[in-house]
C-alpha cells in the first residue's frame, strides 16, 4: 500500500478527520465561496485582517480528504501571515501539486504544506488541494461571487 | 414442432455456463496491462469499452493497406476504402435491424441527439411547444435540447424517477400533451444503470403521433437492439462505448424523417450539384456527412459491431446479470456502502457511496489497487441531485469482467473504509 500511504499520509488523514478552524465565525472581514463542480465540494473561507496581516481564518464546507485537509492546513498556515506572503506561499503550494519544473516541497516556507506533494502524481486530485487557496485568494482580493475550479 | 420450455432460470444458468470469459478476455490487449506491478481491473466500462482485436485491426488493416479518400477517387485504393466504410454501413444497419439508408455515421451520440435537435426538431418547434426527456439523461440528451428551446422559445419537461431509480411512466399521460414535439429518452441509464422501458414510451407518444429518440449509447453493449421492434424514430450511440474506436457513432433515423431532414452540416459530399445560384442536396445517408467522414473509425466501428454479432449479445447477457447480481450483494454487504439505482432492470452498472469516504478518495485509492472506476457526477447531475450526492462511485462491467475483479473491487472499497472511514 506504498502509493495509498504516499498520497494520504497521516497528517493529511488527520486534517480530514479532525478539521482545523471548521465552522463558521460570527464575525469575519472577508469571505468567499468555492465550489468543485467536478465534485460537488464546495467550501466557505472567511478571513478576519488586522491591517495587511491574516489574523484570522475560518472555512466550512464538506469535500474529500484532500480537499478538506487541504484547507485545515491552509487555514493554520496563511494565519499570521500577510496578504502578500499568503499569495507567495499559494504560488510555491501550486507549483509544487501540480508537480512544475524547479518546485520544492523541501521548501521550509511550505512547512506542514508539503505533505500534499504526493497529489502531483494525481492531476484529476489537484483542484482539491487548491480549492481551499482559491477561495481564500477571492476573500482576500474581496471577489464576491463564487469561485469554481473550472 | 416442439417447443422447448426450460424455466428461464435455468438457461441463465446454463448460458453464463457457457460464455468463455478467458477465451474472450484474451481478445483485448488492454487488459493485460499492469499497473504499480498490479493487473488492470477496468471496471469504467460506461465511459468506454476496451477494443477486441478485431477492431485495433480493422483500423491498422486500413491505414496499412487502403488508407484513401472516399466517395470521389477512380483509383482502386479509393473504391477499396468506399466499399470497406459502406460495408460497414450494412453492419451496423443489421446490428440495429434498421436500412441501409437509415445509418448515418456521427462522431457519437452527443452529435447524433445535436444533429436531431437542429435538423429535426427545430424547424418544427415554435414557442410554446414541448420536448420531454427524462430525469434520467446524460448531460448530452439534455443540453442539445436546452439549446434547441431556446432557439425557439420551447419548453424542456422531465419524466420523473423513484426512489428506485426507475422512470415514472405513470406521469406519461399528463406529460405527453399537444404541445408535445419529440420525447428523447435513453434506453439504458449511464449515471445508475436503469433499464428503461423504451418500448411503453414509444407507445405512449405514438399514440399522440409524437415521435420519439432513443439514447442507446449504454445499451447497445449490454441488449440486443431492434430499431424496427421498438419503432422508435430515431436511435443514436457511440461506437466506442460498443468496444470500437472514439469519434465514430450511428444515428438510425426514419427514412421518412430523414428525407425530409435539411442538412446538419454544409460541405463536400453531401450534396447534388452545387452552383452559387443553387445548391441541391444528396439524399441520406450523405445528406447528414459533410466533409471527410472518419472513415477509418466507421471500419472500426463496423468491426466493432461484427465482433458483437458472433459474440452473441444472447450469450453474454446472462452472464453479465450474473456479475451485476454478484457485485450487488458484494457491496451492499459492506457496512457504510449505499447503492444508488436499484431498479429491477439494470445494465451491470453499480453506483454507490460510502459513508465517511468521498467518491473522489475511494476512486484514487481502487487506482492505486490497479482498479478502474469512474468518480463523480457522471454527466448526469439532475440525476445525483435527485439522490442527493454531490457524486459516486460508479462501476461499470462488460462480458470481461469477472467475479474475481469484483472480488477486488468489494477489497479495495473495504481499503478505502479502513483509511478514511
Amino acid at each position: 500500500m506504498d502509493e495509498i500511504d504516499a498520497l494520504y499520509q497521516e497528517v493529511i488523514l488527520d486534517h480530514y478527520k479532525r478539521p482545523r478552524n471548521w465552522g463558521a465565525p460570527e464575525h469575519c472581514d472577508r469571505k468567499a465561496d468555492g465550489h468543485n463542480p467536478l465534485c460537488g465540494d464546495r467550501m466557505t473561507v472567511y478571513v478576519d485582517l488586522d491591517g495587511e496581516r491574516i489574523a484570522d481564518v475560518h472555512v466550512d464546507g464538506a469535500g474529500c480528504a484532500i480537499s478538506v485537509a487541504s484547507a485545515s492546513i491552509m487555514s493554520e498556515t496563511v494565519k499570521g501571515h500577510t496578504v502578500a506572503e499568503a499569495q507567495q506561499l499559494f504560488d510555491k503550494f501550486h507549483a509544487v501539486v501540480t508537480g512544475q519544473t524547479g518546485a520544492d516541497a523541501n521548501d521550509p516556507a511550505l512547512q506542514k504544506l508539503a505533505v500534499f506533494a504526493g497529489v502531483a502524481e494525481y492531476p484529476a486530485r489537484v483542484k482539491c488541494a487548491t480549492l481551499a487557496w482559491h477561495t481564500v485568494n477571492a476573500a482576500l482580493s474581496d471577489q464576491g461571487d463564487t469561485v469554481t475550479t473550472e | 414442432m416442439h417447443e422447448l420450455t426450460l424455466p428461464s432460470r435455468t438457461q441463465t444458468t446454463r448460458a453464463a455456463t457457457a460464455f468463455d470469459v478467458e477465451r474472450v478476455r484474451r481478445e483485448f490487449p488492454t487488459l493485460d496491462v499492469q499497473l504499480n506491478g498490479r493487473p488492470l481491473v477496468y471496471l469504467d466500462n460506461a465511459a468506454t469499452t476496451q477494443k477486441p482485436v478485431a477492431v485495433i485491426e480493422s483500423l491498422a488493416r486500413f491505414y496499412r493497406k487502403y488508407n484513401a479518400n472516399i466517395h470521389r477517387g477512380v483509383h482502386r485504393l479509393s473504391v477499396q476504402a468506399t466499399n470497406e466504410y459502406e460495408r460497414a454501413r450494412t453492419s451496423v444497419a443489421k446490428f440495429l435491424n434498421a436500412d441501409f439508408e437509415e445509418i448515418i455515421f456521427i462522431r457519437g451520440a452527443t452529435e447524433g441527439i445535436n444533429l436531431v435537435a437542429q435538423s429535426f426538431a427545430r424547424p418544427r418547434l415554435r414557442a410554446g411547444d414541448e420536448i420531454l426527456v427524462s430525469h434520467l439523461e446524460h448531460h448530452a440528451n439534455i443540453v442539445p435540447w436546452q439549446m434547441v428551446c431556446e432557439q425557439t422559445g420551447a419548453k424542456l419537461r422531465v419524466i420523473p424517477i423513484d426512489d428506485r431509480s426507475d422512470l415514472e411512466l405513470d406521469a406519461l399521460p399528463k406529460l405527453i400533451t399537444e404541445r408535445t414535439r419529440l420525447v428523447a429518452v435513453n434506453q439504458a441509464s449511464n449515471a445508475l444503470g436503469t433499464i428503461n422501458a423504451v418500448d411503453e414510451i414509444v407507445a405512449a407518444a405514438h399514440a399522440h403521433n409524437v415521435p420519439v429518440l432513443i439514447d442507446g449509447a449504454q445499451a447497445v453493449s449490454h441488449m440486443p437492439v431492434d430499431v424496427r421492434a421498438l419503432g422508435c424514430d430515431f436511435y443514436v450511440f457511440s461506437g466506442h462505448k460498443v468496444f470500437g474506436p472514439t469519434g465514430i457513432g450511428a444515428l438510425y433515423g426514419k427514412r421518412a424523417l430523414l428525407d425530409a431532414m435539411p442538412p446538419y452540416q454544409g460541405g463536400g459530399d453531401m450534396i447534388r450539384t452545387v452552383s452559387f445560384g443553387k445548391t441541391t442536396y444528396a439524399d441520406p445517408p450523405q445528406r447528414f456527412e459533410a466533409g471527410t467522414p472518419n472513415i477509418s473509425g466507421a471500419i472500426g466501428l463496423g468491426a466493432a459491431v461484427d465482433y458483437l454479432t458472433e459474440l452473441g449479445v444472447e450469450r453474454f447477457a446472462p452472464y453479465e446479470d450474473d456479475l451485476l447480481a454478484y457485485g450487488t450483494e458484494l457491496l451492499s454487504a459492506i457496512p457504510g456502502v449505499r447503492l444508488i439505482g436499484t431498479a429491477e432492470r439494470k445494465v451491470p452498472v453499480l453506483s454507490f457511496t460510502v459513508d465517511g469516504v468521498h467518491p473522489h478518495d475511494a476512486g484514487t485509492i481502487l487506482d492505486q489497487l490497479g482498479i478502474a472506476v469512474r468518480a463523480g457526477h457522471h454527466c448526469a447531475q439532475p440525476v445525483m441531485e435527485r439522490f442527493g450526492v454531490p457524486a459516486t462511485v460508479r462501476a461499470s462491467l462488460a462480458f470481461y469482467n469477472t467475479r474475481a475483479e469484483l472480488d477486488q473491487l468489494a477489497s479495495g472499497v473495504r481499503k478505502a473504509i479502513e483509511v478514511l472511514g
